[in-house]
């Protein structure tokens, strides 16, 4: 897909919803600078959705979906859960998969879309809650890592099944007692960031979605290594405040509390050396764009 | 031969899918009403005559011609425009033509907006806020069309009329298949030619 495609006929143009208008005209699609500063002008960005009120989810969706640098030509796979009620609402192509089999068609689909379009970039990004992502689809995410498969796992951990009520997931903490799991999680929360280093990923977060511009600074970059690289993994948390007694305003605190450190969602990333390098390319191309646009509108100021 | 017939509803909770009620497409060359095989040319005066008779005759342009994927679809947008242009100089004074789009065909929630858009889940909504009594859909794909067709029949008493890229739709009460240009063409020049021989229902109905 690319923008030129996406035109109205001029001869209905005048019987098309503004929504279709304005997606037409003031998309992000081939902005270079796009990023979670676009929220709130273009159309393509969410803006409305059918999660609760005040979800951490909506956020993260919002910031990853700004962020992707190449949206035009992304493929987001995702899989059950309250992502899956999202994804009617965003202007990028989707694969909606089974449960838990996400990260086995999002390895045929960039082996199919390198095959079949062999000089275009094409970015694929997998969407999945901690359920699909830990529990029923566990083997799907680590071989598809074992494979050096090249892709970006994204993980949206709210610890524990929320679209169904509160059952025990394989990222709940240990203790923590919910409304299908009241006896409370007797194990420790699964290590999938050190999980996701041992078996091959070459750039693994795990944070919060508090901050906008670090989600916009880790999704490009995992995009970017999975890209040229190998796999990535961001697990980041979301938490649904529904289950967790929290009301709607509450959640960008709760994120917040839960990122200080020595809280289980410090800050934590590992970088492999290829992606370290990559990385500092990336960054110093980056830096001379920067410095030539601002030479350029200093001249024509002037 | 079957001896169901597709006819405006309301059919009520799960109307059943005309082929499986034995009612077939139309070879090249031939339309069907009701779900009776017809040459194309009766269908034409049939579905000019249902336009001139409707309260408010609607046209449904979906998304294979709302965007101009190529030259072809721009052009057929131009005839389904020219098509309404026709139609709002034909009808009578009570009637209310309207063209309303189908941009996609993602479930849309929480809510449509049924003034401006009709969406395939739920198209009744577009049909019963503008009492439309009479709509044509073109440019929607095949499967999408079924789905709303059925929709219709089953929920609204409208008549649906499809102008078919490809081999017809059963689920319409009337339906052209190989809709191109020149079709959309011949459905404006037929209304044109019919104007004031119909007696639209809105008259009929303050007559009695």
């Amino acid at each position: 897909m690319s923008k030129e495609r996406i035109k109205i006929s001029e001869a209905l143009y005048d019987i098309m919803p503004s929504d279709y208008q304005d997606l037409v005209k003031s998309a992000t699609y081939g902005k270079e600078d796009r990023g979670w500063k676009d929220i709130g002008t273009a159309k393509e960005l969410i803006e409305q959705h059918s999660l609760c009120a005040g979800c951490p989810e909506s956020m993260a969706f919002r910031y990853i979906i700004a962020s992707l640098p190449n949206p035009e030509d992304t493929v987001m796979v995702g899989s059950t859960g309250c992502t899956s009620l999202v994804f009617p609402m965003v202007a990028v192509h989707n694969i909606h998969s089974l449960f838990g089999n996400q990260n086995a068609i999002a390895s045929g689909l960039k082996r199919a879309l390198s095959l079949r379009f062999p000089g275009r970039i094409k970015d694929v990004v997998v969407l999945a809650g901690d359920g699909a992502t830990v529990d029923i689809g566990l083997d799907m995410t680590l071989q598809s890592w074992f494979r050096q498969e090249k892709f970006t796992t994204i993980c949206f951990d709210n610890e524990l099944y929320a679209n169904t009520g509160g059952q025990e997931s394989g990222l709940m903490r240990k203790g923590f007692v919910a409304k299908m799991a009241p006896v409370g999680k007797q194990f420790e929360k699964v290590r999938l960031p050190e999980i996701a280093r041992e078996s091959g990923c070459h750039y693994v977060v795990q944070c919060t979605v508090s901050k906008p511009s670090l989600i916009e600074k880790v999704v490009k970059n995992a995009v970017y290594v999975a890209r040229e690289i190998g796999p990535t993994y961001l697990q980041l948390y979301t938490p649904c405040i529904l289950e967790i007694g929290k009301n709607s305003m509450e959640g960008l605190q709760e994120m917040r509390d839960s990122e200080k450190p020595n809280e289980r969602f410090a800050y934590k990333e590992f970088v492999s050396e290829p992606a370290k390098q990559l990385l500092a390319e990336l960054a110093a191309k980056e830096k001379e764009r920067k410095a030539a646009a601002k030479q350029l509108a200093g001249q024509a100021q002037a | 031969m079957s001896t169901y017939r597709v006819l405006p509803g309301p059919e009520h909770f799960l109307p059943p899918a005309a082929a499986s009620m034995g009612i077939r497409l139309p070879n090249p060359g031939e339309a069907h009403i009701h779900g009776v095989i017809v040459p194309e040319e009766q269908a034409y005066e049939e579905a000019a005559r249902q336009f001139l008779m409707a309260k408010v005759p609607t046209i449904f342009p979906g998304p294979l011609v709302l965007w101009a994927w190529n030259e072809k679809a721009a052009k057929k947008a131009t005839a389904v425009r020219h098509l309404f242009e026709t139609l709002k100089e034909c009808v009578q004074p009570g009637q209310k033509p309207m063209l309303i789009p189908m941009p996609d065909y993602r479930p849309k929630y929480p809510k449509i907006n049924p003034e401006i858009e009709i969406n395939p889940n739920h198209p009744n909504l577009t049909i019963w806020h503008n009492k439309i009594d009479c709509c044509m859909f073109v440019g929607v794909h095949c499967h999408q069309a079924n789905l709303s067709l059925k929709i219709i029949r089953g929920g609204t008493s409208c008549y649906t009329i499809a102008m078919c890229a490809q081999a017809g739709h059963e689920d319409a009460m009337l339906s052209f298949r190989d809709a191109s240009v020149d079709k959309i063409m011949k459905l404006a020049e037929t209304i044109k030619r019919l104007k004031g021989t119909v007696q639209p229902r809105l008259s009929t109905a303050k007559s009695h």
